[in-house]
């Protein structure tokens, strides 16, 4: 472990600099942990999509997949899961966006009070979060008690198990993902610059839209991607404030695998999700950084 | 608010009343489980009547809730502690080691943040059957360490990646080893990180809720799986008290997470 | 300010016949194809204090971590108190090392930080103390050695780690460009400081800096780096007086250089440029003899060039006309910015009183007595020490 005496780093060390070093042993543990608690699973799971065939398949061993695809009920859930993944993304951004200015040019102080309105939720239980919402939409909840009680409505709204339900509970649990890579983005564009911008003329609208607005793209960018990405994969949300219409790819793999054991359709059609989920972030990654993206999760 | 020039009054207020309902759209929800859970009603319906405690106490008195409790309790210690293990090696190992396949290391490493939870629950279910340590203590510690390790690894890497080298250095040539270089200088200073990184472990277990729905049984279930049979069967408000309890914990573990990180020393 | 107008600091703790304390012989380092050290020679006597001096690249880091124990070296040997170090660890060396950043544990107070080599010496709890105190009363921080780092300021961390790096009486006292992040004023302050410090305590110090003034007043010997080389090895006034090379003129005082080839003719030596020849003496050939039609180069001090107005007898000077392009007032002094017909720049510097108002545009005469004019060789020379 004796790494105090490896050469400080310099323009050219590579070519010198040898293959593996002491500290790498520290990191086998937690590799081969992840290999075999998570990489071996996933795996074993995978290999079920073309080993787990219906008794008629034949030798087919892609008819999971065709299953999948051909099913109506199936495409239209995939449908419904990008359509979803979306309009929260939108909603994400179209709060986020101003959210992560308001951080940038608030004082220290607000900023601070901001960070840890957006951290909390982020680390309190989807569960619970989710059941309040529960609580703030039913037809006699929050919402529709308050409203009917002010004399607006005589009937309730309906809100819960809804589309709007599902993208207002998802953005809830979504909005940290797409503020902290903005905010990240955002702190760093110099203030001097819009200042600048006045002073050469521009109004603050045309300083926000010609200079601000092209420096957060990146941030805009990894936000919609982060929270794009996980919103494919949401389960507990759309099951609980959604209609059996608002099903998401998650849910129905569940359904699968709990209630009609059918392993192979499950496989196949968690090999499309992740499937969806690469393709995602490799159309991505020509565009930014994805690593960024992930590390921007370090400055929560 | 800082910067007054650039600043238009009807376009503060605009951005000031932004702030303030964005702020109630991100906390309110949480705290309208607390009146909640303390209705004298039967029923889940708001306004809350009256105050009762009649929702904790029934609870209480509910051997699957209290179960649940001790058992979620004992998986989140657990897994805190392996993740914090396993997770401050592994920063140690992937921000100062030099390997072939870093890269593809980091993906691993970071991997469990994006593979859709579901693949993952399944996956594990898949597995741990075989291996038949679904419905056990040891099958879900191991699965919530997988997810919560990067926490760890993310926090722990932090500190290490922006910590000054020349510490170590300054030890060595004052006369520590590499062993006392490491008791006396790196590891007080990745200490908050390590702390905030099984606090958060802690929480991503106790909160974990879609991969324990797979590998728990009726015999041993933790609160959250119970919460989720209840919450789509049951309307009365006990869950509010149960989601309030929880609630509480994770508050609690997360003030103890600003303290630790108050104490990280950015130099 | 030039280094001569500072105040004159004690020196000769260390003389010829002192132990030697540190010694490189022929050590290398390459990364990959870089030669960041490429063969240096140093030998450092008892109590002596040894400035290594250049631009940044230059090797003058990598040597001083080589002799910490951070760099192993790919070639030749170092040796501390007569031993050869190559198989000792850092940590048993015994040499106190002050970082450009000061280096000090955040989580530990000013007095954790001295105390901590002794404590990884087995210093009993009390010496401890006894010793903390007086090495934070040397550096006047007698009573601060309860405050974190982070509640000093960058001058009092600075000191703390000057402490830290003294209090167990090191063989060797290394410094790398410990004032490099504090800001002009403190510097100066602190230069003076460190050097009464360690004359006091008669430590060998090896300090690292790009900043030549800094280097000038502080070292007995200053060894100038330049790609890994030592280029020249000497005392304040033998680089300024004596350059080796173009290098070494430039990169310690301001120069003015006059190119040409050397003539050994007419009863004496000659440097020729075009239709121009100045006298040289041949003692004066400070990078070694230069052969008849060699290239070469007289480096001339700005404080040593007279602007006299054209046509003026100069005696038996050498001389060069020239245009004043600016005159710059600098306090104490004034400086002249000129033009050579050959189109190069020559800077003149002039006591603010003396004689002459010169404006820009004014044709004058550049004059200098042969004894100013050093010749060097017109080519980077290989290896000078």
């Amino acid at each position: 472990m004796n790494a105090l005496r490896l050469p400080v780093r310099r323009a050219g060390a590579s070519t010198g600099a040898p293959l593996v070093n002491p500290w790498a042993a520290l990191a086998m543990p937690v590799l081969v942990f992840l290999v075999v608690c998570f990489l071996v699973p996933l795996i074993v799971m995978g290999m079920r999509a073309v080993t787990d065939l219906p008794s008629d398949a034949g030798g087919d061993v892609l008819v999971n997949f065709r299953r999948f695809f051909e099913g109506e009920a199936n495409v239209r859930v995939l449908g419904n899961t990008f359509w979803v993944a979306v309009l929260s993304t939108l909603t994400c951004l179209a709060i986020g966006y101003p959210y992560a200015y308001l951080m940038t040019v608030a004082s220290p102080r607000w900023t601070g009070i901001l960070l840890i309105a957006v951290l909390v939720p982020f680390w309190s239980s989807l569960l619970v979060r989710t059941y309040a919402w529960q609580v703030i939409l039913r037809d006699t909840g929050l919402i529709n008690s308050t409203l009917i009680g002010w004399g607006l409505i005589a009937e309730p709204l309906d809100l819960y198990q809804t589309t709007t339900a599902v993208i207002l509970g998802m953005t809830h649990v979504l909005l940290p993902f797409m503020v902290l890579p903005l905010f990240t983005t955002m702190s760093r564009i110099d203030p001097e610059l819009t200042k600048a911008a006045a002073n050469l003329g521009a109004t603050p609208a045309r300083a926000f839209l010609r200079v601000f607005l092209p420096l957060s793209v990146p941030g805009v960018l990894s936000g919609s991607l982060l929270v794009f990405v996980l919103a494919l994969g949401f389960y507990i949300t759309p099951a609980l404030l959604g209609s059996p219409k608002d099903t998401m790819l998650s849910a129905f793999i569940a359904t699968r695998v709990q209630q009609q054991l059918d392993w192979g359709l499950a496989s196949a059609m968690a090999l499309v999700l992740i499937g969806v989920t690469l393709a995602v972030l490799f159309v991505a990654s020509r565009f930014i950084r994805v690593r960024d993206v992930f590390g921007a999760l370090e400055s929560d | 608010m800082g910067d007054t020039d650039s600043w238009r009054a009807p376009r503060r207020l605009a951005l000031l009343a932004f702030g303030v309902v964005a702020v109630l759209y991100l906390v309110g929800p949480m705290l309208v489980v607390i009146p909640m859970s303390f209705t004298a009603a039967n029923i889940l319906s708001w306004p809350p009547e009256g105050f009762s405690t009649q929702w904790y106490e029934k609870m209480v008195e509910d051997p699957q809730w209290s179960r649940g409790f001790v058992n979620s309790l004992q998986v989140a210690v657990l897994t805190a502690l392996l993740s914090s293990v396993l997770g401050t090696l592994g920063a140690l190992g992937i921000v100062r080691g030099r390997f072939p396949g870093k890269a593809l290391a980091n993906a691993l490493i970071l991997s469990p943040l994006i593979v859709p939870v579901i693949i993952i629950a399944i996956g594990f279910f898949a597995f741990f059957s075989i291996a038949r340590l679904t419905g056990s203590l040891p099958g879900l510690v191991l699965a919530h360490t997988a997810l919560a390790v990067p926490f760890v690894i993310i926090n722990v890497g932090t500190i290490l990646r922006t910590m000054d080298r020349n510490l170590e250095l300054a030890a060595a040539s004052l006369g520590a080893d590499p062993i006392r270089t490491f008791r006396r200088v790196t590891f007080p200073l990745i200490l908050p990180g390590v702390l905030a990184g099984a606090l958060f472990a802690f929480i991503t277990s106790w909160d974990e809720v879609v991969v324990s729905i797979f590998m728990t049984t009726t015999r041993f279930r933790t609160l959250p799986v119970e919460m989720w049979e209840q919450v789509r069967q049951v309307v009365d408000p006990t869950v509010a008290a149960v989601a309030t309890v929880v609630m509480a914990v994770t508050t609690t573990v997360l003030v103890f997470v600003f303290v630790v990180r108050r104490r990280v020393v950015v130099r | 300010m030039t280094a001569t107008e500072r105040e004159p600091v004690a020196r000769a703790a260390a003389t010829e016949a002192s132990p030697v304390a540190l010694a490189l012989r022929g050590v290398r380092k390459h990364y990959g194809e870089f030669a960041a050290v490429d063969g240096i020679d140093l030998e450092v006597r008892r109590g002596e204090f040894v400035t290594l001096l250049g631009p940044s690249g230059s090797g003058k880091t990598t040597t001083l971590r080589m002799v910490a124990g951070f760099v192993r070296q790919d070639a030749g040997t170092i040796e501390i108190e007569g031993t050869d170090v190559a198989r000792v660890p850092p940590y048993r060396r015994d040499v106190g090392m002050v970082f450009q950043n000061y280096a000090l544990f955040p989580h530990m107070t000013a007095a954790e930080n001295v105390a901590f080599p002794l404590a990884m010496r087995g210093v009993s709890r009390a010496k401890q103390e006894e010793r903390v105190q007086r090495a934070l009363e040397l550096v006047k921080l007698g009573t601060l050695g309860h405050r974190y780092p982070r509640e000093l300021s960058g001058g009092q961390q600075q000191r703390v780690a000057l402490a830290r790096a003294v209090v167990f009486q090191p063989r060797l006292l290394l410094m790398d460009e410990p004032l490099g992040a504090l800001d002009k004023k403190l510097r100066e302050a602190l230069q003076l400081e460190i050097l009464h410090i360690s004359r006091r305590l008669g430590a060998t110090v090896i300090y690292v800096t790009h900043d030549q003034e800094e280097a000038l007043v502080m070292s007995d010997r200053i060894a100038i780096f330049e790609s890994g080389r030592i280029q020249q090895l000497g005392t304040g006034t033998e680089l300024y007086e004596r350059p080796a090379s173009i290098f070494v003129a430039d990169f310690v005082g301001e120069s003015n250089l006059f190119r040409g080839r050397v003539r050994h003719a007419d009863g004496g030596s000659w440097l020729v440029r075009g239709d121009w020849r100045w006298r040289v003496d041949p003692g004066l050939f400070t990078s070694g003899p230069i052969d008849d039609g060699g290239a070469a180069a007289i480096v001339v001090r700005p404080e040593h060039l007279d602007v006299v107005a054209p046509g003026t007898d100069v005696g038996g000077r050498n001389h060069v006309p020239g245009v004043v392009s600016d005159v710059l007032y600098l306090g104490p002094s004034r400086k002249l910015e000129l033009r050579l017909p050959d189109g190069t720049a020559a800077v003149v510097r002039q006591p603010a009183g003396a004689d002459g108002a010169w404006r820009p545009g004014d044709e004058v005469r550049l004059a200098w007595p042969v004894e100013r004019g050093v010749v060097v060789h017109d080519r980077e020379p290989a290896t000078t020490a």
